[in-house]
């Protein structure tokens, strides 16, 4: 009846694995422990370890860089459910640093500012697993070939809009629809067209989905917006600064949470939706310059 | 006609139980509320976060009835954060349903970067080690008497077990190929 504890860590299926464990959850972003812990008793299945939340870096501007140790340190002694933080794009020694320090899961984020231009974390390498930023699916499939263990859209952190996540999500799941289409000669071109290894081309032909969980984030504010991904066909959803940004955190967060549960179900979502308070104050993004938009970093 | 499981989709893998299950001939069903929870042979409640589940478990009032088709016999199986929840004690306060007479400890390897895949002899299923998937996974630190162990690691701890027609293990058979436990779950909704 024993078995060996010996087993294998940090494999494909461990990593991908958390990952779908947190499907038709919210993993909301914080600052301390004292967030962490109404996220967490609001029902979050994660947070988001940050030193600011997207709309407080858009408004600071300057180089957003990974959070202090403390901060996360912090919030992983405050809360049972898993704790991820972000590092900068390319920015391979603060993924090594977030690592060390035990994190669940990296997000190498175009929120912060990028370290390299070119060159994504070459995340096969680590032990820990990655989400990133996708705008459709060349994208998301590069970030995969490079060990990416899960996605989510890029959206446009910070501004409350959620018309970038909106953009992104349908544009990958027409790009799954279309591969489906296809005919086996015609899948190379199409790896090529979209700038994606073949290999997983074909995985995503044959699965008819990603090959990982598939989060919905950038601009998601209101009960409602979190459903709406869920229908375009989003696995869960981040809540980046909708939550600490409004009226009344602990009320919004439980609404998020269960109108991602009750996606299908607009009556359950109007109750939830009831008396909230505000919503944080919003950038409607066809106000942003070009260079203000945070998705295009990363290629 | 075939039996009828529920799967409890509030949070966590329950889209995952449901493929394994139509794999094996079973009927599965997403239950949200307590009215889906009407004629079912079974009841799985996936991998997720126990506080998530638990929370919205209580909120919409499936605490009461779960507990009552479990009294009455009902097959139930949890499968890591569906095992926290079956458990009736996890050293700390978080809604329980408080069904199987063990203790148990979350996290109990540690973190993600702790997290691992083993094979794992089960007491009742034949064919070899099981592929067994542990995400942060808890582990059974003491059994009630009415307990019967299933399967432990090496180094002792307990990550299967049985009570009567209660099921729990810490790992999560949905994620692999092996359909062997989910055939054994179906197994006991209809030996009932």
């Amino acid at each position: 009846m024993n078995s060996k504890t010996s087993g294998a860590k940090n494999t494909e299926t461990v990593k991908r694995g958390l990952a779908q464990m947190l499907k038709g959850g919210v993993i909301m972003d914080v600052v301390n422990a004292e967030q962490a812990k109404i996220a967490e008793d609001a029902g979050a299945a994660a947070v988001m370890a940050l030193e600011r939340v997207p709309a407080d870096i858009r408004a600071d501007g300057g180089v957003a860089r990974m959070s202090d140790p403390e901060k996360i340190l912090e919030i992983q002694e405050s809360v049972t459910i898993p704790v991820m933080a972000k590092c900068r794009i390319g920015h391979f020694v603060e993924a090594e640093l977030l690592q060390a320090l035990g994190v669940d899961y990296v997000d190498e984020s175009e929120v912060l500012t990028p370290a390299d231009e070119e060159h994504h974390v070459a995340k096969s390498n680590f032990d820990v697993p990655f989400v990133c930023g996708c705008r459709n699916l060349g994208e998301a499939l590069r970030r995969i070939g490079e060990g990416a263990a899960m996605m989510r859209t890029k959206g446009e952190a910070g501004t409350g809009d959620v018309v970038e996540a909106v953009r992104h999500m349908r544009h990958v799941m027409a790009d799954v629809r279309k591969l489906q289409t296809m005919s086996a000669d015609e899948r190379p071109t199409f790896a090529k067209e979209i700038s994606a290894p073949l290999a997983l081309v074909e995985e995503v032909a044959e699965l008819g989905r990603l090959p990982v969980v598939n989060f919905a984030a950038g601009g998601v504010a209101t009960p409602a917006d979190a459903a709406l991904m869920m229908r375009l066909g989003a696995d869960g959803v981040f809540v980046g600064s909708g939550i600490f940004k409004s009226g009344d955190p602990a009320l919004r967060a439980r609404a998020v949470v269960e109108a991602t549960t009750n996606f299908e179900d607009p009556r359950k979502i109007a109750e939830v939706s009831r008396n909230l308070g505000e919503a944080m104050v919003g950038i409607a993004n066809s106000s942003l310059q070009p260079e203000e938009m945070l998705a295009g970093r990363g290629w | 006609m075939s039996a009828l499981i529920g799967v409890l989709a509030l949070q966590g893998d329950f889209a995952e139980h449901v493929q394994v299950l139509d794999a094996v001939g079973g009927r599965a069903r997403q239950v949200r509320d307590a009215n889906q929870l009407e004629g079912l042979d079974g009841l799985i409640i996936p991998g997720g976060e126990s506080t998530t589940i638990g929370m919205l478990m209580e909120r919409y009032d499936l605490d009461g009835p779960i507990r009552d088709l479990a009294k009455h016999g009902m097959p139930i199986w949890g499968t890591c954060a569906g095992l926290i929840l079956m458990a009736c004690d996890v050293g700390r306060q978080q809604p329980l349903l408080e069904l199987i007479n063990i203790s148990v400890e979350r996290n109990a390897f540690g973190r993600q970067l702790e997290s691992f895949e083993v094979s794992v002899d089960i007491e009742g299923i034949s064919g070899g080690g099981f592929p067994a998937v542990f995400i942060r996974a808890p582990r059974v630190v003491s059994v009630g008497d009415d307990v019967e162990v299933l399967a432990r690691l090496d180094d002792g701890s307990i990550v299967a077990v049985r009570q009567k027609n209660l099921l729990g293990t810490a790992f999560h058979p949905e994620l692999t190929c092996d359909l062997r436990l989910h055939r054994y779950f179906v197994g006991m909704t209809e030996a009932v």
